[in-house]
C-alpha cells in the first residue's frame, strides 16, 4: 500500500477505482449516485522572435500549458484528481514545469466532527504567516501539501487541524518535511450567554515544524525547525480588529544567507464600516521570515509562508505592471491605509446616480538594522525603520454619470526603490506618476463599448509611459479588445516600443475561447470580462477554458 | 452544494452545504476586491436588487476569493457601496476549487431544489439584465435552456 501511495499514477488509480466502485454500487440505487465535476484550461502560445523586448528565441516555436480537473462528491467522500500538462511551460514559467503528470490527487472523508485528507491539499492557518499552501495557476505557483490531515470540531466553536506532510516543488517533492498543528477557538459559539452578542471574538494559535536533514560538511544547521503564531480577532458591529504574531527559531537557509538570527512577523489590521463608508488600517514587521520546507531552496518553490504586500492590488495595467511591489520577507515594515465613501444619490456631489470615492495610501519601509559578527547576521529595532522601500499615494472616484454612462477617474504616486525591490544595483528610487480614465457606455441592452486612457509619467528609468484601450462587448458571446502600451520616453532610442495587442473571445455559459494576437506585459489583465494574470509573451495566444 | 467552511463577514464559520433559500432562486458570483468587472457586474445588480428580491424573491450570494492581502477590505468594500447582498470569504480559494471556479467573476445560478442550471466565467456590461430574465424563469419555476 505504501508503494502504491509514494506513485502519484498508482495513486489516481486507487482512486478511480474507489470512484468507479463507488458509481457501480450506486447503479442499483440511483438515488444518490453521486456527482462528478471539472474544470479544465488550456494555454497555447505561438512565440515571436523579439530581441527588442529582450524575449529570448523559443526554439520550439509553439508551447502549451494545460490543467483539468476532476472532483466526485458522494455523501461524505470526495476525491479529485488535477492531471497537469507543460509542453514546454510558457514563457514566464518555471521550466521546472516539464512534461505531463498527476501531481494533485486526493480523498477527503468528512463526518460531522471529523475531516480526513489523504494525498493532496492546500491549507492556511490564522493569517498565514507561518503557514500556507495554495495555487495561483496563471503564475505557476503550487505548493500544495502531500500527506494526512486531520479536521476535528471538539466541540462548537473549537476547531482543530494537524497535518503531516511533504510539498510539491514542479513535478517532485521537497525534501523537507512538514508537521503543522492549528487550533481555533470562537468565544461565542463556547459561551451560551454570549451567543448573541453584537461582539465577537475569536482566537487561534498554530505550531509549524519542518524535519530537514543536516548534510552540510560545515556548518551544524538545525534539523528540526519550529515557527509558531498567536491570533487574535474582534469584531463589534461594523468594527474589526485583527491581530497576528509570528516567532521563527534559527533557520540557516539560502534566501537569509546562513544566518542563525530567529524571525518574527507581526500583523495588525484594523477596519470600520457603515452604509456608504468603509476605512481600513494595517500595519505588518517582518524580519527574518522567509520559511520553506527546503532550506536550500529560492524563488516562488517551497514556500511554508505568506507574506504578501502590503499596499494596493492595483488593476488598470500600468499601475499593476510597470512597478509593483514585492514583499520582502528578509525584512521590512509597511503601513496602508484606505478610505472608501460613497456620495449619496441625488446630492449635489453624488449626482442622480451616487459618487464613490476610494483614497489609499501605503508606505514600506526596510528594518532599522545594524550589522552584528555573532552568526546573526544582524541586529534591528522594533522602534524605528529604515530606509524607504515604496510608497503609493492613489485616488480614484467612480460616477455614473447617466443611464448608459460610467467613468472612473484613478491617479496615484509611486515612489519605488528599484534596487531594492528587485534586487538589482544602480537603478535608485524612481517617482512615477499615473493618471488613468476608463469609460464605459452601454450603446443598448446587448453592446457596450469601454475605454481605457493610462499614462504613467517619470523621468527616470525607462521613461514614460502611455496606454489605450478599447474593448467592445456584445452580451452573452461576444467581446474584442485592442490595446496599446507606448513607452514613447524611453532614453534607449530603440526601446521607445510600442506593446499592441488584439483579442477575441466567445463566451458560451462556462465555455471561454479568447485568441490574442501582439505583444504583451507580465501583470493582471483584466479584459473581456475578467481578469486573469498574464507572463510577457509575444506571439499568438489561444486560450480555452471550461467547467461543468 | 460541496461542504467547505468559509467565513462570514462577521468572522464566523460557515460551512457552504447550508447555502439555501426557502426555495427560491440563488445567484452566486465569485468576485475579487481587485477584479473590476467583477465590481461593475455586483454594483449593476445592486442598483436594482432591491426590485429583485421584492419580485423574485432571489438572494445573491457574492463569495470573495481574496486572500489576506485583501480580506480586511471585503466588508468596508461592501458596506462602502451599500451591497445588501449575502457575502462569503474563501481566502484560501477551498470553495472556489470545489466550485470548479478558475477565474472571476463566475456566477452560478441555483434553482429551488439547490441545482446549478447556469453558470458564466465572465462578466460584461449588460449581463444583469440576462440574469435576471434567468432569474425570473427560475421564480416561476420553469426550466432553464
Amino acid at each position: 500500500m505504501q508503494q502504491i501511495i509514494k506513485k502519484g499514477i498508482s495513486f489516481s488509480f486507487f482512486l478511480f477505482y474507489i470512484t468507479s466502485s463507488a458509481i457501480a454500487q450506486e447503479q442499483s440505487n440511483s438515488k444518490n449516485a453521486g456527482e462528478l465535476h471539472g474544470n479544465f484550461q488550456t494555454d497555447i502560445q505561438y512565440y515571436n522572435t523579439d530581441t527588442l523586448i529582450g524575449a529570448p528565441i523559443v526554439p520550439e516555436k509553439v508551447r502549451m500549458n494545460g490543467f483539468a480537473n476532476l472532483t466526485y462528491t458522494r455523501d461524505k467522500i470526495s476525491a479529485g484528481l488535477r492531471y497537469e500538462s507543460y509542453l514546454n511551460a510558457l514563457q514566464g514559467f518555471d521550466p521546472r514545469y516539464k512534461g505531463n503528470g498527476i501531481m494533485f490527487r486526493y480523498v477527503d472523508f468528512n463526518n460531522d466532527n471529523l475531516q480526513v485528507t489523504a494525498g493532496s491539499f492546500y491549507e492556511q492557518f490564522g493569517n498565514g504567516l507561518i503557514l500556507r499552501s495554495y495555487e495561483e495557476r496563471g503564475l505557476g505557483f503550487d505548493n500544495a501539501f502531500d500527506g494526512f490531515r486531520l479536521k476535528y470540531t471538539l466541540l462548537k466553536g473549537i476547531r482543530l487541524t494537524g497535518f503531516i506532510a511533504r510539498q510539491r516543488s514542479f513535478f517532485e517533492y521537497g525534501p523537507g518535511i512538514v508537521r503543522g498543528l492549528d487550533g481555533d477557538v470562537s468565544l461565542n459559539e463556547i459561551i451560551e450567554g454570549l451567543a448573541e452578542s453584537k461582539t465577537k471574538l475569536f482566537f487561534g494559535g498554530s505550531f509549524v515544524s519542518k524535519y530537514q536533514q543536516d548534510q552540510d560538511p560545515i556548518y551544524k544547521l538545525p534539523e528540526n525547525v519550529g515557527a509558531m503564531s498567536g491570533r487574535a480577532k474582534l469584531i463589534s458591529g461594523g468594527f474589526s480588529l485583527n491581530a497576528e504574531y509570528a516567532y521563527k527559531i534559527n533557520d540557516p537557509t539560502a534566501t537569509n544567507n546562513l544566518i542563525y538570527k530567529p524571525g518574527d512577523a507581526l500583523f495588525l489590521s484594523a477596519a470600520y464600516s457603515q452604509k456608504g463608508f468603509g476605512a481600513t488600517f494595517s500595519a505588518k514587521r517582518i524580519d527574518n521570515m522567509d520559511f520553506r520546507s527546503d532550506r536550500a531552496s529560492t524563488g516562488n518553490n517551497l514556500n511554508l509562508n505568506f507574506l504578501p504586500a502590503l499596499t494596493r492590488q492595483h488593476t488598470y495595467n500600468l499601475a499593476a505592471s510597470i512597478y509593483p511591489y514585492a514583499s520582502q520577507p528578509n525584512g521590512e515594515v509597511a503601513f496602508q491605509g484606505e478610505v472608501i465613501y460613497t456620495i449619496k444619490k441625488g446630492s449635489a456631489l453624488g449626482g442622480e446616480y451616487g459618487t464613490t470615492v476610494i483614497g489609499n495610501y501605503s508606505q514600506v519601509f526596510g528594518l532599522d538594522s545594524t550589522t552584528s559578527f555573532d552568526g546573526h547576521g544582524y541586529s534591528s529595532k522594533y522602534g524605528s525603520v529604515g530606509q524607504v522601500y515604496f510608497k503609493d499615494f492613489n485616488i480614484e472616484i467612480q460616477r455614473k454619470l447617466n443611464a448608459n454612462l460610467k467613468m472612473t477617474l484613478f491617479y496615484a504616486n509611486f515612489v519605488y526603490n528599484k534596487d531594492v525591490v528587485q534586487g538589482l544595483r544602480g537603478y535608485g528610487t524612481i517617482y512615477a506618476d499615473i493618471f488613468i480614465a476608463d469609460v464605459t457606455y452601454k450603446i443598448n441592452k446587448k453592446n457596450a463599448i469601454r475605454t481605457e486612457l493610462q499614462s504613467l509619467t517619470t523621468k527616470k528609468d525607462e521613461g514614460s509611459w502611455a496606454t489605450a484601450l478599447v474593448e467592445y462587448t456584445i452580451v452573452p458571446s461576444w467581446f474584442f479588445a485592442i490595446m496599446d502600451q507606448y513607452n514613447y520616453s524611453n532614453p534607449v532610442l530603440e526601446k521607445r516600443l510600442h506593446y499592441p495587442i488584439g483579442i477575441v473571445g466567445f463566451i458560451k455559459n462556462a465555455t471561454r475561447i479568447q485568441l490574442s494576437y501582439g505583444r504583451q506585459r507580465a501583470g493582471i489583465f483584466c479584459v473581456g470580462g475578467i481578469c486573469r494574470l498574464v507572463p510577457a509573451s509575444n506571439g499568438l495566444t489561444l486560450t480555452l477554458s471550461s467547467s461543468f | 452544494m460541496p461542504s467547505v467552511d468559509v467565513k462570514t463577514m462577521d468572522g464566523k464559520t460557515f460551512n457552504t452545504s447550508a447555502i439555501a433559500n426557502d426555495g427560491k432562486p440563488i445567484v452566486m458570483s465569485f468576485w475579487a476586491t481587485w477584479c473590476s468587472p467583477c465590481k461593475a457586474e455586483l454594483n449593476a445588480i445592486a442598483e436594482v436588487y432591491a426590485d429583485w428580491q421584492k419580485e423574485t424573491g432571489v438572494k445573491l450570494i457574492a463569495v470573495s476569493i481574496d486572500d489576506v492581502r485583501n480580506a480586511d477590505k471585503v466588508a468596508p468594500y461592501v458596506n462602502g457601496k451599500n451591497w445588501e447582498y449575502e457575502v462569503y470569504l474563501d481566502t484560501n480559494g477551498d470553495f472556489k476549487r470545489a466550485m470548479n471556479v478558475n477565474t472571476v467573476p463566475h456566477t452560478f445560478l441555483i434553482n429551488n431544489k439547490g441545482e446549478i442550471v447556469w453558470q458564466q466565467n465572465a462578466s460584461q456590461p449588460g449581463d444583469e439584465e440576462k440574469i435576471y430574465e434567468l432569474v425570473k424563469k427560475l421564480a416561476k419555476g420553469e426550466t432553464i435552456n
